[in-house]
Protein backbone atom coordinates (compact mmCIF):
# COMPACT_ATOMS: atom_id res chain seq x y z
CA UNK A 1 0.00 0.00 0.00
CA UNK A 2 1.64 3.24 -1.31
CA UNK A 3 1.85 6.04 1.98
CA UNK A 4 -1.47 8.69 1.86
CA UNK A 5 -1.19 11.91 -0.06
CA UNK A 6 -0.51 15.07 2.14
CA UNK A 7 -3.06 16.16 3.65
CA UNK A 8 -4.17 19.75 4.75
CA UNK A 9 -5.35 20.55 8.11
CA UNK A 10 -7.34 23.32 8.83
CA UNK A 11 -6.85 25.96 11.56
CA UNK A 12 -8.95 28.57 13.01
CA UNK A 13 -8.00 31.09 10.33
CA UNK A 14 -8.98 28.62 7.31
CA UNK A 15 -11.95 26.34 8.22
CA UNK A 16 -14.47 27.88 6.66
CA UNK A 17 -12.50 27.29 3.59
CA UNK A 18 -12.38 23.86 3.85
CA UNK A 19 -16.03 24.13 4.84
CA UNK A 20 -17.08 25.67 1.77
CA UNK A 21 -14.90 22.91 -0.06
CA UNK A 22 -17.05 19.95 1.88
CA UNK A 23 -19.96 21.72 0.42
CA UNK A 24 -18.79 21.23 -3.00
CA UNK A 25 -18.05 25.08 -2.97
CA UNK A 26 -15.75 27.29 -3.62
CA UNK A 27 -15.03 30.06 -1.35
CA UNK A 28 -12.74 33.16 -0.67
CA UNK A 29 -12.49 36.11 1.32
CA UNK A 30 -13.49 39.47 0.08
CA UNK A 31 -12.64 43.29 1.75
CA UNK A 32 -15.88 45.34 1.46
CA UNK A 33 -13.42 48.36 1.89
CA UNK A 34 -10.92 47.53 -1.03
CA UNK A 35 -13.73 45.65 -3.16
CA UNK A 36 -11.78 43.03 -3.76
CA UNK A 37 -11.00 39.05 -3.08
CA UNK A 38 -8.16 37.70 -2.03
CA UNK A 39 -5.93 34.26 -1.21
CA UNK A 40 -5.26 32.51 1.03
CA UNK A 41 -6.99 33.07 4.14
CA UNK A 42 -6.53 35.32 6.25
CA UNK A 43 -8.82 37.59 8.78
CA UNK A 44 -8.20 40.92 7.43
CA UNK A 45 -7.85 42.68 4.47
CA UNK A 46 -4.03 42.20 2.82
CA UNK A 47 -3.89 45.04 1.66
CA UNK A 48 -5.91 47.81 3.75
CA UNK A 49 -5.84 45.48 6.87
CA UNK A 50 -9.39 46.10 7.76
CA UNK A 51 -11.07 43.18 9.41
CA UNK A 52 -14.16 43.56 7.51
CA UNK A 53 -14.23 41.07 5.08
CA UNK A 54 -17.06 38.25 4.56
CA UNK A 55 -16.47 34.58 2.92
CA UNK A 56 -18.23 34.83 -0.57
CA UNK A 57 -18.46 31.53 -2.57
CA UNK A 58 -17.01 32.12 -5.92
CA UNK A 59 -17.77 30.87 -9.34
CA UNK A 60 -15.19 28.42 -9.31
CA UNK A 61 -14.13 29.50 -13.17
CA UNK A 62 -10.56 30.17 -13.70
CA UNK A 63 -7.48 29.99 -16.35
CA UNK A 64 -4.45 28.01 -16.42
CA UNK A 65 -1.85 30.76 -15.27
CA UNK A 66 1.24 28.42 -15.40
CA UNK A 67 2.35 24.47 -14.34
CA UNK A 68 5.07 22.22 -14.22
CA UNK A 69 5.05 18.82 -14.80
CA UNK A 70 6.33 16.98 -11.72
CA UNK A 71 8.54 14.00 -12.44
CA UNK A 72 9.20 12.91 -9.29
CA UNK A 73 5.78 11.35 -7.31
CA UNK A 74 4.75 12.45 -3.99
CA UNK A 75 4.15 10.00 -1.23
CA UNK A 76 0.32 8.80 -2.80
CA UNK A 77 1.24 10.04 -6.19
CA UNK A 78 3.10 7.62 -7.88
CA UNK A 79 0.06 6.28 -10.15
CA UNK A 80 -0.31 9.47 -11.46
CA UNK A 81 3.27 10.88 -12.43
CA UNK A 82 4.07 12.82 -14.44
CA UNK A 83 1.66 14.72 -13.11
CA UNK A 84 0.93 19.15 -13.22
CA UNK A 85 1.45 21.41 -10.07
CA UNK A 86 -0.33 24.23 -11.75
CA UNK A 87 -1.01 27.90 -10.74
CA UNK A 88 -4.91 28.66 -11.25
CA UNK A 89 -6.34 32.26 -11.80
CA UNK A 90 -9.66 32.38 -10.37
CA UNK A 91 -12.41 34.49 -12.18
CA UNK A 92 -12.48 36.73 -8.86
CA UNK A 93 -8.61 37.16 -9.26
CA UNK A 94 -6.74 35.68 -6.79
CA UNK A 95 -4.38 32.57 -7.84
CA UNK A 96 -4.18 29.63 -6.10
CA UNK A 97 -1.78 26.20 -6.70
CA UNK A 98 -3.91 23.16 -7.59
CA UNK A 99 -3.34 20.30 -9.87
CA UNK A 100 -5.48 19.22 -13.16
CA UNK A 101 -7.83 16.33 -13.61
CA UNK A 102 -9.77 14.99 -16.42
CA UNK A 103 -7.14 15.60 -19.20
CA UNK A 104 -3.64 13.76 -19.46
CA UNK A 105 -1.42 15.94 -18.35
CA UNK A 106 0.80 16.70 -21.16
CA UNK A 107 2.68 19.95 -22.50
CA UNK A 108 0.28 19.49 -25.44
CA UNK A 109 -2.66 19.52 -23.55
CA UNK A 110 -1.98 21.70 -21.06
CA UNK A 111 -2.03 25.20 -22.47
CA UNK A 112 -1.64 28.47 -20.77
CA UNK A 113 -4.78 30.81 -20.20
CA UNK A 114 -7.02 27.60 -21.23
CA UNK A 115 -10.74 28.16 -19.17
CA UNK A 116 -10.73 25.74 -15.85
CA UNK A 117 -13.14 24.75 -13.69
CA UNK A 118 -13.31 23.35 -9.84
CA UNK A 119 -14.25 19.96 -8.32
CA UNK A 120 -13.68 18.67 -5.23
CA UNK A 121 -11.48 15.72 -4.15
CA UNK A 122 -11.52 13.41 -0.65
CA UNK A 123 -8.47 13.92 1.17
CA UNK A 124 -7.95 12.49 5.07
CA UNK A 125 -10.64 14.63 6.65
CA UNK A 126 -11.22 17.56 3.74
CA UNK A 127 -12.48 17.58 0.20
CA UNK A 128 -9.64 19.08 -1.31
CA UNK A 129 -10.15 21.40 -4.64
CA UNK A 130 -8.91 20.93 -7.98
CA UNK A 131 -9.50 21.73 -11.21
CA UNK A 132 -10.77 20.01 -14.52
CA UNK A 133 -11.06 21.42 -18.24
CA UNK A 134 -13.89 24.26 -18.35
CA UNK A 135 -16.69 22.81 -20.26
CA UNK A 136 -17.44 24.72 -23.97
CA UNK A 137 -19.86 27.44 -22.60
CA UNK A 138 -23.91 26.45 -23.27
CA UNK A 139 -22.71 22.99 -23.01
CA UNK A 140 -23.90 20.73 -20.43
CA UNK A 141 -20.68 18.81 -19.00
CA UNK B 1 19.47 63.62 8.88
CA UNK B 2 20.65 61.78 5.76
CA UNK B 3 20.16 58.34 5.76
CA UNK B 4 22.36 56.12 7.50
CA UNK B 5 25.05 54.15 5.07
CA UNK B 6 27.25 51.86 5.52
CA UNK B 7 28.94 52.20 1.99
CA UNK B 8 32.98 51.79 2.31
CA UNK B 9 32.69 51.26 6.16
CA UNK B 10 33.26 47.57 6.58
CA UNK B 11 35.70 45.10 5.06
CA UNK B 12 35.88 40.96 4.74
CA UNK B 13 39.39 40.23 5.33
CA UNK B 14 39.11 36.60 5.68
CA UNK B 15 37.20 34.46 3.44
CA UNK B 16 37.50 30.82 2.60
CA UNK B 17 35.57 27.58 2.08
CA UNK B 18 35.50 24.48 4.01
CA UNK B 19 39.07 22.56 2.48
CA UNK B 20 37.30 19.84 1.20
CA UNK B 21 34.25 19.94 -1.28
CA UNK B 22 31.61 18.48 -2.66
CA UNK B 23 31.04 14.59 -0.55
CA UNK B 24 32.17 14.59 2.40
CA UNK B 25 31.19 11.71 4.47
CA UNK B 26 33.22 11.97 7.76
CA UNK B 27 32.26 15.89 8.85
CA UNK B 28 29.20 16.76 10.21
CA UNK B 29 27.20 19.74 9.38
CA UNK B 30 28.71 21.51 12.70
CA UNK B 31 32.22 20.44 11.67
CA UNK B 32 31.91 22.30 8.05
CA UNK B 33 30.86 25.43 9.97
CA UNK B 34 34.19 24.93 12.25
CA UNK B 35 36.59 23.78 9.24
CA UNK B 36 35.44 27.00 7.07
CA UNK B 37 35.67 29.15 10.14
CA UNK B 38 38.89 28.46 10.74
CA UNK B 39 40.18 28.34 7.39
CA UNK B 40 38.94 32.16 7.08
CA UNK B 41 40.28 33.09 10.23
CA UNK B 42 43.49 31.96 9.45
CA UNK B 43 43.04 33.76 6.11
CA UNK B 44 43.52 36.97 7.81
CA UNK B 45 45.52 35.73 10.65
CA UNK B 46 42.94 36.35 13.86
CA UNK B 47 42.11 33.96 16.38
CA UNK B 48 39.00 33.30 18.49
CA UNK B 49 39.99 35.88 20.93
CA UNK B 50 39.45 38.79 18.09
CA UNK B 51 35.94 37.58 17.19
CA UNK B 52 33.04 38.95 18.84
CA UNK B 53 30.01 38.70 16.06
CA UNK B 54 28.81 35.32 15.09
CA UNK B 55 26.04 35.03 11.94
CA UNK B 56 24.95 31.62 10.69
CA UNK B 57 21.92 30.28 8.85
CA UNK B 58 21.52 27.17 11.84
CA UNK B 59 22.53 27.98 14.89
CA UNK B 60 25.16 30.57 15.99
CA UNK B 61 25.14 29.70 19.41
CA UNK B 62 26.10 26.71 18.67
CA UNK B 63 28.69 27.41 16.34
CA UNK B 64 29.91 30.40 18.51
CA UNK B 65 30.23 27.55 21.60
CA UNK B 66 32.12 24.99 18.94
CA UNK B 67 34.78 27.59 18.24
CA UNK B 68 35.04 28.72 21.96
CA UNK B 69 33.60 32.22 20.85
CA UNK B 70 31.80 35.02 23.08
CA UNK B 71 29.69 36.72 21.11
CA UNK B 72 28.29 40.33 21.52
CA UNK B 73 26.69 40.10 18.41
CA UNK B 74 24.38 37.11 17.08
CA UNK B 75 22.51 37.06 13.99
CA UNK B 76 20.57 33.77 13.39
CA UNK B 77 18.86 34.99 10.61
CA UNK B 78 17.39 31.99 8.44
CA UNK B 79 15.96 33.12 5.46
CA UNK B 80 17.25 30.22 2.82
CA UNK B 81 19.90 30.54 0.54
CA UNK B 82 20.59 34.28 0.73
CA UNK B 83 20.96 34.41 4.44
CA UNK B 84 24.66 34.80 4.15
CA UNK B 85 24.25 38.33 2.07
CA UNK B 86 22.04 39.12 5.07
CA UNK B 87 25.00 38.75 7.74
CA UNK B 88 27.59 40.74 5.65
CA UNK B 89 24.66 42.97 5.51
CA UNK B 90 23.82 43.22 8.70
CA UNK B 91 27.40 42.34 10.18
CA UNK B 92 28.06 45.52 8.39
CA UNK B 93 25.89 47.69 10.06
CA UNK B 94 26.74 46.28 13.36
CA UNK B 95 30.10 46.60 12.77
CA UNK B 96 29.49 50.53 11.82
CA UNK B 97 27.83 51.43 14.52
CA UNK B 98 30.03 49.83 17.15
CA UNK B 99 27.88 47.10 18.00
CA UNK B 100 30.84 44.92 17.92
CA UNK B 101 34.10 45.05 16.60
CA UNK B 102 34.72 41.73 13.83
CA UNK B 103 32.10 39.14 12.69
CA UNK B 104 32.57 35.67 11.54
CA UNK B 105 29.72 34.28 9.06
CA UNK B 106 29.83 30.84 8.78
CA UNK B 107 28.17 28.06 6.62
CA UNK B 108 28.02 24.17 6.79
CA UNK B 109 25.82 21.77 5.36
CA UNK B 110 25.93 18.28 4.83
CA UNK B 111 23.45 18.82 1.76
CA UNK B 112 24.44 15.40 0.34
CA UNK B 113 25.63 12.61 3.43
CA UNK B 114 23.44 14.31 5.55
CA UNK B 115 26.00 14.16 8.22
CA UNK B 116 24.70 15.70 11.50
CA UNK B 117 22.38 17.60 9.22
CA UNK B 118 18.73 18.79 10.37
CA UNK B 119 15.16 17.48 9.12
CA UNK B 120 12.94 19.03 6.55
CA UNK B 121 9.40 18.20 8.36
CA UNK B 122 6.93 19.10 6.67
CA UNK B 123 3.16 21.08 9.09
CA UNK B 124 -0.17 20.07 7.50
CA UNK B 125 -1.15 23.10 9.29
CA UNK B 126 1.22 25.71 7.58
CA UNK B 127 -0.13 27.87 4.60
CA UNK B 128 1.90 25.94 2.31
CA UNK B 129 0.72 23.01 4.05
CA UNK B 130 -2.76 23.71 3.50
CA UNK B 131 -2.39 25.47 0.05
CA UNK B 132 0.76 23.77 -1.61
CA UNK B 133 1.81 20.36 -0.57
CA UNK B 134 -1.27 18.86 -1.41
CA UNK B 135 -0.65 19.13 -4.93
CA UNK B 136 2.36 16.96 -5.02
CA UNK B 137 5.50 18.73 -5.40
CA UNK B 138 8.63 16.97 -4.06
CA UNK B 139 10.83 19.76 -3.10
CA UNK B 140 12.48 22.60 -4.81
CA UNK B 141 13.17 21.19 -8.19
CA UNK B 142 8.69 20.93 -8.58
CA UNK B 143 7.92 24.05 -7.24
CA UNK B 144 11.09 26.81 -8.02
CA UNK B 145 10.30 26.55 -11.95
CA UNK B 146 6.64 26.96 -11.92
CA UNK B 147 7.01 30.24 -13.49
CA UNK B 148 8.63 29.46 -16.18
CA UNK B 149 6.20 28.58 -19.09
CA UNK B 150 4.24 31.58 -18.05
CA UNK B 151 7.85 33.53 -18.35
CA UNK B 152 8.29 31.85 -21.67
CA UNK B 153 4.74 32.47 -23.30
CA UNK B 154 5.45 36.04 -22.27
CA UNK B 155 8.80 36.87 -23.64
CA UNK B 156 9.30 33.92 -26.01
CA UNK B 157 12.12 32.11 -24.21
CA UNK B 158 13.39 28.87 -26.05
CA UNK B 159 13.80 25.58 -24.40
CA UNK B 160 17.67 26.41 -26.27
CA UNK B 161 18.44 29.51 -24.35
CA UNK B 162 17.29 28.12 -20.92
CA UNK B 163 19.39 25.02 -21.28
CA UNK B 164 21.94 27.38 -23.09
CA UNK B 165 22.28 29.01 -19.16
CA UNK B 166 23.51 25.59 -18.10
CA UNK B 167 26.00 25.10 -21.28
CA UNK B 168 27.89 28.63 -20.22
CA UNK B 169 28.31 27.68 -16.72
CA UNK B 170 30.02 24.47 -17.19
CA UNK B 171 32.02 26.52 -19.51
CA UNK B 172 33.48 28.56 -16.27
CA UNK B 173 33.20 25.34 -14.15
CA UNK B 174 35.88 23.62 -16.57
CA UNK B 175 38.24 26.45 -15.79
CA UNK B 176 37.97 25.37 -12.03
CA UNK B 177 39.67 22.21 -10.89
CA UNK B 178 36.89 22.48 -7.38
CA UNK B 179 34.24 22.08 -9.59
CA UNK B 180 32.12 19.35 -9.38
CA UNK B 181 31.23 18.81 -12.58
CA UNK B 182 33.92 19.40 -15.47
CA UNK B 183 32.84 18.08 -18.27
CA UNK B 184 31.94 19.90 -21.45
CA UNK B 185 28.08 19.82 -22.34
CA UNK B 186 26.22 21.08 -25.18
CA UNK B 187 22.35 22.43 -25.38
CA UNK B 188 21.92 18.56 -26.68
CA UNK B 189 22.69 17.57 -23.89
CA UNK B 190 21.07 19.69 -21.44
CA UNK B 191 17.22 19.14 -23.11
CA UNK B 192 17.85 15.00 -23.50
CA UNK B 193 18.91 15.10 -20.08
CA UNK B 194 16.04 13.58 -17.41
CA UNK B 195 13.26 15.56 -17.70
CA UNK B 196 12.29 16.64 -13.56
CA UNK B 197 10.08 18.69 -13.59
CA UNK B 198 9.48 19.83 -17.32
CA UNK B 199 10.31 22.25 -18.43
CA UNK B 200 13.04 21.70 -16.47
CA UNK B 201 16.04 19.25 -16.82
CA UNK B 202 18.13 17.73 -15.04
CA UNK B 203 21.08 19.70 -16.17
CA UNK B 204 19.20 22.54 -15.36
CA UNK B 205 19.19 21.94 -11.63
CA UNK B 206 21.64 22.45 -9.57
CA UNK B 207 23.77 19.62 -8.09
CA UNK B 208 23.42 18.53 -3.82
CA UNK B 209 26.53 18.46 -2.70
CA UNK B 210 28.33 18.95 1.59
CA UNK B 211 30.77 21.87 2.13
CA UNK B 212 31.01 25.51 3.77
CA UNK B 213 32.42 28.80 4.12
CA UNK B 214 32.83 31.53 6.25
CA UNK B 215 33.68 35.10 6.42
CA UNK B 216 35.30 37.49 8.57
CA UNK B 217 34.35 41.16 8.80
CA UNK B 218 35.68 44.10 10.29
CA UNK B 219 35.87 47.93 9.84
CA UNK B 220 37.84 49.46 6.82
CA UNK B 221 39.65 51.14 9.73
CA UNK B 222 40.69 48.51 11.60
CA UNK B 223 41.37 46.46 8.15
CA UNK B 224 44.07 49.17 7.51
CA UNK B 225 45.63 48.71 10.69
CA UNK B 226 45.79 44.49 9.95
CA UNK B 227 49.02 42.42 8.17
CA UNK B 228 46.66 40.96 5.58
CA UNK B 229 48.19 38.26 3.13
CA UNK B 230 45.20 39.71 0.76
CA UNK B 231 43.95 43.18 0.28
CA UNK B 232 40.32 43.69 2.39
CA UNK B 233 37.35 43.56 -0.14
CA UNK B 234 35.25 46.63 1.06
CA UNK B 235 31.41 46.52 1.26
CA UNK B 236 29.60 49.16 -0.90
CA UNK B 237 26.11 48.66 -1.36
CA UNK B 238 24.08 46.13 0.71
CA UNK B 239 20.16 45.38 -0.17
CA UNK B 240 17.54 42.55 1.20
CA UNK B 241 14.15 41.98 0.69
CA UNK B 242 10.98 39.44 0.60
CA UNK B 243 7.90 38.35 -1.29
CA UNK B 244 6.42 35.18 -0.01
CA UNK B 245 6.72 31.98 1.29
CA UNK B 246 4.40 30.28 -1.44
CA UNK B 247 5.81 30.37 -4.43
CA UNK B 248 2.41 30.06 -6.10
CA UNK B 249 1.55 33.45 -4.64
CA UNK B 250 4.14 35.46 -6.29
CA UNK B 251 2.82 38.68 -7.68
CA UNK B 252 4.77 38.23 -11.50
CA UNK B 253 5.49 34.50 -12.22
CA UNK B 254 8.08 36.46 -14.94
CA UNK B 255 10.22 38.70 -12.37
CA UNK B 256 11.29 38.42 -8.49
CA UNK B 257 9.90 41.63 -6.52
CA UNK B 258 12.36 40.51 -3.77
CA UNK B 259 14.90 40.73 -5.99
CA UNK B 260 14.16 44.04 -7.77
CA UNK B 261 14.07 45.68 -4.25
CA UNK B 262 17.34 44.26 -2.99
CA UNK B 263 19.07 44.99 -6.08
CA UNK B 264 18.07 48.45 -6.64
CA UNK B 265 18.81 48.76 -2.52
CA UNK B 266 22.51 47.84 -2.94
CA UNK B 267 23.41 49.69 -6.15
CA UNK B 268 21.70 52.76 -4.83
CA UNK B 269 23.71 52.77 -1.65
CA UNK B 270 26.66 52.01 -3.85
CA UNK B 271 25.54 54.87 -6.23
CA UNK B 272 26.43 52.09 -8.80
CA UNK B 273 24.33 50.99 -12.30
CA UNK B 274 24.35 47.49 -13.93
CA UNK B 275 26.93 49.37 -16.17
CA UNK B 276 29.64 49.70 -13.75
CA UNK B 277 29.70 46.25 -12.63
CA UNK B 278 32.56 43.90 -14.03
CA UNK B 279 31.66 40.74 -12.21
CA UNK B 280 28.41 38.95 -11.57
CA UNK B 281 27.29 36.15 -9.15
CA UNK B 282 23.43 35.07 -9.24
CA UNK B 283 22.49 32.83 -7.45
CA UNK B 284 21.59 29.91 -9.57
CA UNK B 285 19.02 26.97 -7.97
CA UNK B 286 17.93 26.65 -11.38
CA UNK B 287 18.38 27.63 -14.92
CA UNK B 288 16.07 30.70 -14.91
CA UNK B 289 17.40 31.97 -12.10
CA UNK B 290 20.21 33.72 -13.97
CA UNK B 291 17.86 35.16 -16.29
CA UNK B 292 15.30 36.68 -14.03
CA UNK B 293 18.32 38.10 -11.93
CA UNK B 294 19.65 39.72 -15.29
CA UNK B 295 16.78 41.45 -15.59
CA UNK B 296 16.25 41.84 -12.33
CA UNK B 297 18.97 43.94 -11.19
CA UNK B 298 18.61 45.52 -14.40
CA UNK B 299 21.51 44.56 -16.32
CA UNK B 300 19.27 43.45 -18.91
CA UNK B 301 15.83 44.76 -20.15
CA UNK B 302 12.93 42.57 -19.71
CA UNK B 303 12.66 39.08 -21.74
CA UNK B 304 16.08 40.11 -23.15
CA UNK B 305 18.07 37.62 -20.16
CA UNK B 306 17.85 34.47 -22.67
CA UNK B 307 18.99 35.64 -25.75
CA UNK B 308 22.01 37.74 -23.88
CA UNK B 309 23.40 34.74 -22.28
CA UNK B 310 22.65 32.08 -25.18
CA UNK B 311 24.82 34.92 -27.34
CA UNK B 312 27.65 34.47 -25.07
CA UNK B 313 27.43 37.31 -23.25
CA UNK B 314 28.32 35.76 -19.47
CA UNK B 315 30.47 33.19 -20.98
CA UNK B 316 34.27 33.21 -20.75
CA UNK B 317 35.75 36.28 -22.56
CA UNK B 318 32.32 37.67 -22.54
CA UNK B 319 30.96 41.22 -21.46
CA UNK B 320 29.64 40.60 -17.96
CA UNK B 321 31.72 37.21 -16.48
CA UNK B 322 28.58 35.41 -14.77
CA UNK B 323 28.67 32.70 -12.49
CA UNK B 324 32.41 32.32 -13.20
CA UNK B 325 33.10 29.61 -10.44
CA UNK B 326 30.87 27.42 -12.24
CA UNK B 327 27.65 28.25 -10.25
CA UNK B 328 25.16 26.05 -8.54
CA UNK B 329 24.26 23.67 -11.45
CA UNK B 330 28.04 22.67 -11.81
CA UNK B 331 30.54 24.23 -9.11
CA UNK B 332 28.64 22.79 -5.75
CA UNK B 333 25.13 23.40 -3.93
CA UNK B 334 24.98 22.75 -0.34
CA UNK B 335 21.51 23.53 -0.13
CA UNK B 336 22.02 26.97 1.05
CA UNK B 337 24.36 28.14 -1.58
CA UNK B 338 24.61 32.14 -1.54
CA UNK B 339 27.99 31.61 0.53
CA UNK B 340 29.89 30.52 -1.96
CA UNK B 341 28.94 33.19 -4.43
CA UNK B 342 30.25 35.80 -2.29
CA UNK B 343 33.48 33.36 -2.28
CA UNK B 344 33.59 33.71 -5.45
CA UNK B 345 33.13 37.61 -5.59
CA UNK B 346 35.99 37.53 -3.10
CA UNK B 347 38.54 35.47 -4.81
CA UNK B 348 37.75 37.29 -8.21
CA UNK B 349 38.03 40.73 -6.43
CA UNK B 350 41.17 39.23 -4.72
CA UNK B 351 42.86 38.42 -8.31
CA UNK B 352 42.88 34.36 -6.93
CA UNK B 353 39.95 32.89 -8.34
CA UNK B 354 40.68 29.91 -10.47
CA UNK B 355 39.18 31.55 -13.35
CA UNK B 356 40.16 34.44 -12.75
CA UNK B 357 38.86 37.55 -14.97
CA UNK B 358 40.79 40.16 -15.78
CA UNK B 359 40.95 43.44 -13.72
CA UNK B 360 38.02 43.45 -11.77
CA UNK B 361 36.96 45.86 -9.47
CA UNK B 362 33.88 45.76 -8.77
CA UNK B 363 31.45 42.52 -8.10
CA UNK B 364 28.06 42.15 -7.26
CA UNK B 365 26.89 39.19 -5.39
CA UNK B 366 23.03 38.53 -5.67
CA UNK B 367 21.08 35.75 -3.86
CA UNK B 368 18.06 34.07 -3.61
CA UNK B 369 15.92 32.68 -0.20
CA UNK B 370 13.56 30.21 -0.68
CA UNK B 371 11.44 30.01 -4.17
CA UNK B 372 11.62 33.40 -4.72
CA UNK B 373 11.09 33.71 -1.52
CA UNK B 374 13.66 36.32 -0.33
CA UNK B 375 16.89 37.81 -1.22
CA UNK B 376 20.42 39.31 -0.77
CA UNK B 377 22.28 41.44 -2.74
CA UNK B 378 25.90 42.72 -2.00
CA UNK B 379 27.76 45.39 -4.03
CA UNK B 380 32.32 44.38 -2.89
CA UNK B 381 34.93 45.96 -4.20
CA UNK B 382 38.64 46.09 -3.80
CA UNK B 383 39.05 50.16 -4.58
CA UNK B 384 39.49 51.52 -1.39
CA UNK B 385 37.30 53.70 -0.17
ZN1 LIG C 1 -9.02 45.96 1.98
Amino acid sequence: MSPPKPEPRPTPETQTFWDGCANGELRLQHCGACDRYYFPPRPFCTRCLSDEVEWRPVSGRGVLHTYLINHRAAPGFEEEAPYAIAVVELEEGPRMMSNIVGIENTPENLVLDMPLEVTFEERGSVMLPLFRPAAPTGVRA
Amino acid sequence: MSPASVKGAVAIVGAAETTELGVIPNLSEIQLHADAARNAMADCGVGVADIDGVACAANPVGVAHYLGITPTYIDGTSVGGCSFMLHVRHAAAALASGMCEMVLVTHGQSGRSRVGAGGRGGDGASLQGQFEAPYGPTGPPTMFPIGVLRYMKEFGLTHEQLASVAVVQRQWAMGNPRAMMRDPITVDDVLSSRVIAYPIHLLECCLVTDGGGALVLTTAERARDMDLARPPVYVVGTGESSETPMVSQMEDFTTSRAFRVSGAKAFAEAGITAADVDHLMIYDAFAHLPIYGLEDLGFVGRGEAGPFIEEGNTAPGGKLPLNTNGGGLSYTHTGMYGMFAIQESVRQLRGVAPAQVEGVELSVAHGVGGMFAASGTLVLTNRKP
